[in-house]
Formats: structure tokens, sequence, C-alpha cells
């Protein structure tokens, strides 16, 4: 044999070997640490996204609330006019008991007007209207104070910045810490953000409309794509021959779940209200546009789980004499339901969470009011966060995070729920 | 309404289920041997009564609306739409709507207001109608199936021919997808090249979409040349692939080969979550976190970065893609079969040898495919880019600059009030088109690569 020189004594070849095992173990190592760099760089990333959407997202769950003694004045406020009336003149008369000194000039009477939210008229008048014999009487209300009030109760506006940079000058300050001593100013628990539909002004915009949005879009998703997916599924897995039209429909499925969802907004866009004439903006065409995503999805999952099904149970049905029908829907089907299930909420779960083809059909609209029908103009949760993010005013940041939040929640209710389904009712054959 | 024809609708159907299989059983009881199971009996009831039924309101309620609309329409006293153009036209019927559904600005005319009571008039006779329509051909088919039972009738061959014809069209509801997108994606396009020359489009190095709207406005004379378009959209694909193949690749490798089983168990399941995070939120992380991040460690080192650059959308993109990433990474990985590895550990060689010199080339193909399928879920990402990245479409393959792509294109030419009759909202149409072919191709191509890979060790 022709070694190399330090292999031909028995030392020098312990040593260069044992050179060769240190350095292969040592690149080992180095593999490992790359691993776990790269899987420690992924960790850090979703604990940085989750991090920076709760520490902003948090404080929008609370908000800052002024009680008030409003006396409803009849010079202001006439029974015969109602819902009409002078209500924000009536709210400026209860700030100025407190501050009587800045009646003295108009421009400090609007500016001491707009510390309660430019929605206080309004929860006013709606008190009012519902009890006229009210007018005359003074009244104890509770509304949000306006954004840059609620930001400075916060603490999210820096006193210490210079009052020409700051949002709310030194005199509103006054005013606002005044209340505060008074023991008026009252953080609550903001049940706004679900319950009242969006808005212009951060403190009052909430995320009915859109909650109630996505719920009819997701119903009509489902409605459409459950039974579609499945009996896609069960004809391709069961049924269907092998020929060139199941591949092309197979080639078809496999494709529409790769397509870019703008292009479904595209499709959506042209066909659903271009050609059909349905209504922009609802959560109907929203719905449709989704179950043509998620239908992949469920034919998909439909398919593996009545794969899973062992070959021995059809066997047996088919023994006893039941027809290939009988066999698929009263037994495979069955057993496969549970992961059919799971693999529908995931569908779902991505559906409501889908943003692009919604902005197509218009659902990203400035809608103040909760859909009642599918065929109102409304947003959706994804959409409504993108409406969020692109406005300007402060507040709306945190409100974005919070909207984000609330959408995480529902994700991740609905993903518990399927991980559930399959631990419960998943049969290992 | 619709709701309620579709309860009556299934109301009758039920009602001639029970009455079928009601009437099955008694025959049976009554020493006859029949065919078919009673139930069967019922079924054939049930789906000859349901589906013409659904099918008939369906198509009543896609066709209403336009049959109305030309109805009121044609009975307005005559010259009241003379030499009108067809947007004024529709502007009227629009007003007319408005004016039914009890939206009433100034004072109308008062052909306008008998319209309106028209319009709503015929929408309570037409909703009355569908629902007579459904009860009575449901009733009628119920009636028809009811005749059909007696002891010789194949019932379950015909329920079981109906189930078939129901799954087969289910099955090519996705062909007729496909069909749709294509159809109206192409259906814009044609109109859009006869606007603007293919070579423009193809080849020009300008995009600016932005026409004027009125004759005397001064603006931009809208050019709709796609390189720098489509340069953009690469630029940012190019980023979030270099973030996320290696961490994705080297997290699949790590968790495959080298984690415990119990680092395995935890670490899977929290980057399935990155995966689930809804591309919106990861828009807005990008808009919220790392673009002020990116700008202020730019200026500590005294480069100007753009407030939307391609990396921050890119970047954050990468992240989005190290899960997808990295799941096709294992798959392709734990495909290899044990003999390999066991082979290849037999010889001596430490587990990383076996890693980078025998997995990892075995596993090429599978690896390539997945990266494929990244390549085109990056191109046709919308909401990362349509938050994070720009507007102006830039020749540039700077990365600290903001560009455009193609998704942020199609978005913002059709955010908003859109007619199809300009180029802009038809560029977004051809744009569309071009993302569909690109993205179909290397779909096309990734899955067939992923298949026949899993084949070969099958």
């Amino acid at each position: 044999m022709d070694l190399p020189p330090v292999l031909r004594s028995e030392k020098g070849a312990i040593e260069t070997i044992r050179k060769g095992v240190r350095k292969r173990n040592r690149s080992q190592i180095f593999l490992q640490i790359l691993g776990i760099g790269a899987i420690s760089f992924a960790f850090l990333m979703l604990a940085i996204l989750l991090l920076s959407l709760t520490s902003t997202g948090y404080k929008a769950f609370v908000q800052t609330y002024l009680t008030l003694d409003v006396y409803v004045d009849p010079a202001e406020v006439s029974e015969e006019q109602l819902p009409r009336g002078g209500f924000d003149d009536v709210i400026e008369a209860a700030l100025l008991q407190y501050f009587p000194e800045a009646g003295e000039d108009r421009a400090t009477r609007r500016a001491l007007g707009g510390l309660p939210s430019n929605g206080a008229q309004f929860i006013l008048r709606d008190k009012v209207a519902a009890d006229p014999s009210r007018i005359g009487e003074t009244i104890r209300i509770s509304v949000p104070v306006s954004d840059p009030y609620d930001q400075l109760n916060k603490g999210l506006i820096d006193r210490e910045t210079p009052e020409q940079r700051r949002r709310v000058d030194n005199r509103e300050v006054a005013w606002f810490d005044a209340l505060k001593e008074e023991g008026l100013i009252r953080t609550k628990l903001n049940w706004g953000l679900i319950t009242r539909p969006d808005s212009r002004f951060p403190e009052l915009a909430g995320l009915k409309g859109a909650l109630i949005g996505s719920f009819w879009a997701l119903l009509v998703c489902f409605v459409i794509s459950f039974p579609l997916g499945i009996g896609a599924a069960i004809y391709l897995e069961e049924f269907a021959p092998k020929n060139r039209v199941s591949d092309l429909i197979e080639v078809n499925i496999n494709n529409l779940a790769a397509v870019p969802s703008v292009v479904f907004g595209l499709l959506a866009l042209a066909v659903f209200l271009g050609w059909f004439g349905m209504p922009r903006s609802a959560p109907l065409v929203g719905g449709m546009t989704l179950s043509l995503m998620t239908m992949p999805t469920i034919i998909i999952a439909t398919r593996a789980a009545l794969k899973a099904v062992p070959p021995s149970i059809r066997e047996a049905a088919l023994g006893v004499g039941a027809s290939k029908h009988q066999v698929v829907f009263g037994h495979v089907l069955p057993l496969a339901f549970p992961g059919i299930l799971t693999g529908t909420i995931i569908g779902l779960a991505q559906a409501l969470g889908e943003t692009a083809p919604l902005l197509l059909i218009g659902m990203n609209a400035f809608i103040t009011s909760a859909p009642a029908t599918p065929l109102d103009a409304s947003t959706a949760l994804p959409t409504q966060i993108f409406i969020w993010a692109d406005s300007p005013e402060r507040g709306f940041v945190s409100r974005t995070s919070a909207a984000i939040l609330v959408l995480l929640s529902f994700l991740i209710v609905m993903n518990g729920l399927a991980i559930f389904l399959r631990n419960k009712f998943e049969r290992k054959w | 309404m619709a709701l309620t024809a579709f309860t009556v609708l299934f109301a009758v159907s039920i009602a001639g289920y029970l009455w079928n299989r009601r009437a099955a059983s008694v025959l049976r009881e009554g020493g006859a041997r029949l065919h078919s199971l009673s139930g069967f009996h019922g079924l054939y009831s049930f789906l000859t009564a349901a589906i013409p039924a659904v099918v008939v309101v369906l198509f009543w309620l896609i066709l209403q609306g336009p049959i109305i609309d030309w109805l009121v329409m044609s009975g307005l006293p005559a010259g009241t739409l003379d030499g009108l153009s067809k947007g004024a036209r529709q502007l009227t019927l629009a007003e007319i709507k408005s004016i039914a559904g009890g939206r009433i600005f100034g004072t109308p005319e008062p052909w306008k207001l008998e319209a309106a009571e028209r319009l709503n008039s015929l929408r309570q006779v037409g909703s009355v109608l569908m629902v007579i329509v459904a009860a009575a051909l449901s009733g009628l088919l119920v009636l028809l199936a009811r005749q059909k039972v007696s002891d010789i009738f194949r019932a379950r061959h015909k329920v079981e021919r109906t189930l078939s014809g129901l799954m087969i069209f289910c099955a090519t509801v996705a062909i007729f997808v496909t069909f749709g997108i294509v159809a109206s994606l192409l259906f814009e396009t044609v109109r859009f090249f006869e606007r603007v020359p293919v070579g423009e489009f193809l080849f020009g190095l300008n995009w600016e979409p932005q026409i004027p709207l009125r004759e005397d406005q001064v603006a931009a004379e809208g050019a709709f040349g796609w390189i720098p378009v489509i340069l953009g959209t690469i630029v940012i694909t190019i980023l979030a692939l270099l973030l996320s193949i290696p961490v994705g690749l080297m997290s699949a490798i790590y968790l495959n080969e080298f984690a415990p089983k119990r680092v395995r168990a935890v670490a899977k399941p929290i980057l399935e979550i990155l995966a689930g995070v809804p591309t919106v939120v990861y828009g807005f992380f990008a808009i919220l976190v790392v673009a002020p991040a990116l700008r202020s460690f730019g200026a500590s080192l005294g480069i100007p970065v753009s407030p939307n650059t391609a990396m921050a959308a890119g970047g954050v993109m990468g992240i989005m893609l190290i899960p997808f990433i990295s799941s096709f990474a294992e798959d392709a990985l734990s495909a290899v079969p044990q003999s390999l590895r066991e082979g290849s550990l037999g010889l001596g060689s430490t587990r990383a040898e076996m890693v980078t010199k025998v997995l990892f080339p075995a596993a090429i193909p599978g690896i390539v495919g997945g990266i494929l399928l990244a390549v085109s879920r990056a191109i046709g990402e919308t909401m990362i880019v349509v938050m994070a990245a720009g507007l102006i479409a830039k020749l540039t393959v700077n990365p600290l600059e903001s560009v455009t792509t193609v998704t942020v294109q199609i978005v913002t030419l059709l955010i908003g009030d859109t007619s199809f009759d300009n180029p802009k909202t038809l560029a977004a149409f051809a744009l569309g088109m071009m993302l569909f072919l690109v993205t179909l191709v290397i779909n096309i191509f990734a899955i067939r690569i992923v298949r026949k890979y899993r084949e070969i060790y099958d």
C-alpha cells in the first residue's frame, strides 16, 4: 500500500486521524450553531412582531373618559327640534363652569370645547332623544375625550417636549390636569373598540362593522366552499377514473392553491362586479371571492382525510353488499369527517386574514354603520386594519395594533379549535 | 326574500323526502319486495325537487336586477331619455334607485318619483313571484316523484347517478374558476392593448399611469412601460429570498437532523405561527418597526434611507417565507430514505458530513421546488409591499431606495372608484395577466419537480 509519509508510523497516523476528527467535529458543531442561529432568528422576529404589536396595541384597550354634569338648556335644545339641537354648545357650557375664564374669547372657548370627543354631542343627543322629558335637567354623561388628550393621559405625549412641537399646548394641559384633579377624568376599559363602527376620530373608531362584515364574508365563504370542496374531493379521490380530464382538474386545483390572492381580486372585480353587476364593498361578494381561494384548501385537506381511511373499511362494506356510493357516504366520509373539518377551519382562518382581494372589490371603504345584510357595504377585519394603518392620526397607530391583536386572537381560537378537533377525533389506524 | 325562497323550497323538498320514504315503507309493509331501500325513494324525491328549484332561484336572483332595471328604464315617459349618453342613463337609473331606497336629495322630477315607485313595486312583485315559483316548482316535482314509488323503481341508481353528477359539477368548478380568471384577465388585457401598444408595455422604461382626467388638466401623459415595475418586483423578491433561503434551510436541517425531540416538538408549532400570521399584519410590522429601524440605522451610518425602502418590504417578506421554505425543505429531507443516512453514518462520516454530502444533494430537487414556490409567493405577495414599498416606479436596483411592484400597482390602480374604460384601470388587468402567467409557469414547474422527486424514493 502507498500511504502518505505521516501515516507510515503508527503514532503519526493516529495523530493525523485525531486532528482530522477534531476538525470534522468542529465543523459539525459549526453547522449545529448555524441551525440554532437560524431558528433563534426566526423566533426573535416572531417575538419582536408580537411584542411591538402588544406594546402599542394594549393602550387602545383602555380609553380616557370625561364625566360631565350637563345642564340641558331648553334655550339650546327644544323638544320640537329633536334630534337636532345645540348639543355641542350645551357641552361647551358645561365645561365653562369649570373654566369661566376660557369663555372670554371665541377661540379659547372653541379649544375648550374640543376637549371631549367630537362624538360627545351625539352621545348626549341619543340620551335626550330617548327621554325628551330630561330637557331642562342636568344630566351626568361619561364621554371619551378627544384623541390628543387621550394620548396625553396615556403618556404617549411627552409633557417635556417644547410647547410648539406638542399636540396639546400648555393651556390645554392645564385644563386637562384641572379636570383630573376634580376626579372627572377616568380611564375605563374600551368596549367601544368592538361595539362601535368605524369613525374618523380615533377615540370613537371601533371594529363593529368590520367584525360583522368579516362574519358575513366567512359565512358566505363557508356555505359555498364547504359543499363544493367536499364534493370535488370525494369525486376525485373515490370515483374519478384516471384519465386526462381528472388529471387536468387535479393540476387546476393544485395551481389554484398557489395563484396570488390579488388575482382572485381581479377576477371578482371583473366578473362579480363588472359582468354580474353585484354591489361594491358587499360582504357577499367578499365571501364569494374568498370561497374561490378556500376551496382548493378544503379539497386538498378532504382528499388527505379520505386517503387516511384504510382500504379495509371500504372492502368490508363492499363485501357485505354496499354500493360504491353507500361505502363512501355511509362509512368513509363519516370516518374522514374530523380531518375534513380541521382542514375547513384552517382554510377559513386563512380566508379571515386575507386582505388583497377584498381591497379590489372595495371592502376598504369608509363606512360608519355596521352592515345589516351581506349586501350592505362594509369592511372586514383585515381591510379595517389596512385603513387604520393608512390613517394619518396618531391615535390610529395603537388602534391598528389593537385591531391586529383582535384578528390574531380570532385566528388563534380557530386554529386552536382545529388542533383540538384533530387531537380529539382523529383516529390512527 | 332569497332566504324565504330557499327555506320554502328546502322545506318542500324535505317534505317530499318524508312522503316518499313513508310511501315506500308502506309498500314494504304490504309485503312488496322493493328494489331500493325506502331512504333512497325519499332521497330521490328530495333531489328531484331541490336541484331544479335551487337552479331556478339562483338564476332568478341573478337576472331579476337587470330585468327590472330594463323594465323601469323602458317604462319611462317617452322623450325623457332622448339624447342621453349611456353614462347619463346609468346616472338616471342610479338616482331612481336611491329615491326608491328612500334617499331623496333635492326635489326630483315627478317622473323620477313615479319610476322609483314602479321600481319598488316591481321588486316586491318579483320577490313574491320568486317565492311562489320556487314553492310551485318544488311542489310539482315532489308530486311527480311520488308517482314513481313502486317495487320495480330503481331509486338508488337514480340517486347515485344524480350524486355523481353533482360531484362532477363540484370538481369542474375548479376548471371554471381558472377559466374565469383567464377569461376576465384576457378580456381586459386585450382592451388595454388596443389603447397601448404591446411593445411599449413590454419594453418601455417608464411607468406613469396617472393620466389626466380632463382634457385641460396639466398632468403626465401616462406611460405604461412595465420594466421598472417588474424590476422592483425582482429586487424585493431577491431580498426576501436572500433572507429566507439560508434561515429556512438551516432551521429545517437543524430541526430534521440535529434537534432533540422535545426541541422539535416546541419549535415546529412556533414556526407555524409565523406562517399563520396574515400578511396585512406583516405589512403593519414593516411600517411600524422595520422601516423606522432601518432608517435610524442608516442615519447612524450616514446613509440616506428612504421611508419605504425595498429593504424593509423584502426583509419582512423574507421573514414571512422562512416557515414556508423550512417546511418544504423538511419534507424533502425526510423523503430521503433512511438507508442513505445509515449507509453514510456506517462509513464513518459525522452527522454534519452526512447532512451536507449525502442528504442535502439527495434532497436538492425537492428543496428547489419549494424555493420556486416561495418565489411565486414572493412575486404575488401583495399586502406587505402595498403597505411598505413605494408607489413610484423607479428604474433602480438599490435596495435602500423606494421601488414599486406589480401587485402594488394593481392595487393602487384599482383602489377607489374604478371605471372599465380607461387605460389606467385596464393596465392593472394587464399587470394581473402577467403576474398570473409568471406564477402559473413557476407553479406548474415547481409542483412537477416536487412531485417527481417524491416518486423517486417511493
